[in-house]
């Protein structure tokens, strides 16, 4: 359990970070929080030559509002985003689920950025970047690039991230203040990864009828996903037991998890559903307008 | 290509020098190279929280960090708790049998050491979620959770 040697590196600017990794190409691994990537590297699992510590890039460490864009820097670690007052302002369903990563001492060290490179398809902030239509903003020595979360995710832990890129911040459309929201997920054990997360955003019109929703998956596929809702399931329902039943169905089909030795697909399945159903719940509650 | 190199850390309000090679465990070099044996390692994969010491004041796990990344950090290791009487919360373990073998209880007193800084009065269901960070083998927890309670009834007493 101890890491393969590596040459260690402590840029002190974006752009000297850049510079190195562009020098050391597919040799260097940037280093974060180092929650997913320490396990890695002390299991053998990554064997890079050279190690880019980022974490005095503190100008990657940030949060703020902008015309209607919630925008985090990718050094910002777990415990600010599920604390900061200006995301549970702006984004209340990011901060819960943020607030659920790993355990206390993990979610201290753990970022946003790391996060969401690192990629594992249960994690909750690609489930919540992919649900929110969040753009990945990515730093290398040719420039800056922009991509919408959903292409950002290519497959387990793959996401599309040339060697010396890095991701520098994360763009949320900041919440409708009138939207609810709901997060939920399945674990054996508090704190370990999700069998399945969902998570769902929901918008009633002034009448009570939905105006809005949106739920997507994580942890049955390689990637999280945005179910697909055909309108003409949910748009201008009235949304009573039975509707969330039927929504809770139609997102059960729609999904294709694999057998694997301890989940079996059906399981997964099943499990969807009731979150799916649990969460839409949560969001009725917590939206502004009272449900009929 | 990772030769050692001489890294100065802060440890508990001391400096002190270690040669290392980069890939040195924060968790080794407390132990092997600065003799404090107190952090206990578990898993050495985050998992198990018998390492967590104290960066910058927040906790942290000492086998998910590399030596070499903790000079300009202040590490805070359970040598620096009640050093001359017992803290508030070790005393709370230790009247609520809080402990057992005692071999992940350095890990979760630096984990609420600093958790009850941040949040003097935390609900149950809190201190439940903080301490699932770290596994115990012996008490099934419940005394645990009686003992942070009533460590943080007593330190809120003790504030003027």
């Amino acid at each position: 359990m101890k890491p393969a040697s590596f040459d260690y590196h402590r840029p002190q600017t974006v752009e000297d970070a850049l510079g190195l990794l562009a020098r050391f190409g597919e040799t260097a691994k940037p280093i974060a929080g180092g929650q997913s990537l320490g396990p890695m590297l002390n299991m053998r699992l990554a064997r890079p030559r050279h190690l880019v510590d980022l974490n005095d890039l503190v100008e990657l460490d940030f949060v703020r509002v902008v015309d209607g864009v919630l925008e985090l820097g990718a050094m910002t670690r777990h415990q600010r985003v599920a604390t900061s007052a200006e995301v549970r302002r702006a984004h209340p369903l990011l901060a819960a689920a943020a607030a659920t990563i790993g355990h206390y001492p993990i979610r201290q060290r753990g970022t946003l950025g790391g996060s969401l490179v690192h990629a594992d398809p249960a994690a909750q902030m690609p489930l919540i970047a992919v649900l929110a239509n969040a753009r990945i903003v990515i730093g290398g020595v040719g420039g800056m690039r922009e991509i919408a979360a959903c292409d950002f995710f290519q497959s387990v832990m793959t996401v599309d991230l040339r060697a010396g890129e890095i991701v520098t911040s994360v763009r949320f459309p900041v919440l409708a203040p009138n939207a609810g929201w709901g997060f939920r997920l399945f674990s054996r054990r508090h704190g370990d990864f999700a069998m399945v997360a969902v998570a769902a955003t929901l918008a009633l019109a002034d009448d009570g009828r939905v105006a809005d929703l949106k739920v997507a998956v994580g942890g049955v596929a390689s990637v999280p996903f945005r179910i697909d809702l055909d309108a003409s399931v949910f748009a201008g329902a009235t949304p009573t037991a039975s509707w969330i039943e039927e929504i809770s169905a139609h997102v059960a089909e729609r999904i294709a998890p694999e057998d694997n030795a301890l989940v079996p697909a059906e399981y997964r399945r099943e499990l969807t559903e009731a979150l799916v159903r649990d969460g839409i719940k949560d969001a009725l509650r917590n939206t502004q307008v009272e449900a009929a | 290509m990772s030769d050692k190199r001489t890294i100065t850390l802060t440890v508990n309000g001391t400096t002190r020098e270690a040669d290392v090679e980069p890939r040195r465990l924060l968790s080794d070099v407390l132990r092997e190279d600065l003799g404090l044996t107190g952090t206990h390692v578990g898993c050495e994969h985050g998992v198990c929280g018998a390492c967590t010491v104290l960066i910058d004041d927040k906790p942290a796990r000492a086998c998910l960090t590399y030596a070499v990344q903790m000079e300009g950090h202040e590490i805070t290791t359970i040598e620096a708790v009640g050093e001359e009487t017992l803290s508030p919360l070790q005393q709370a373990l230790h009247e609520e049998h809080g402990l057992q073998c005692g071999f992940c209880t350095p890990g979760i007193v630096m984990t609420f050491e600093a958790f009850l800084r941040e949040m003097p009065d935390p609900s149950e269901a809190q201190v439940r979620d903080v301490l699932s960070g770290n596994l115990c083998r012996c008490t099934g927890y419940q005394n645990i959770v009686v003992a942070v309670l009533k460590a943080a009834a007593v330190m809120r007493e003790k504030r003027p």
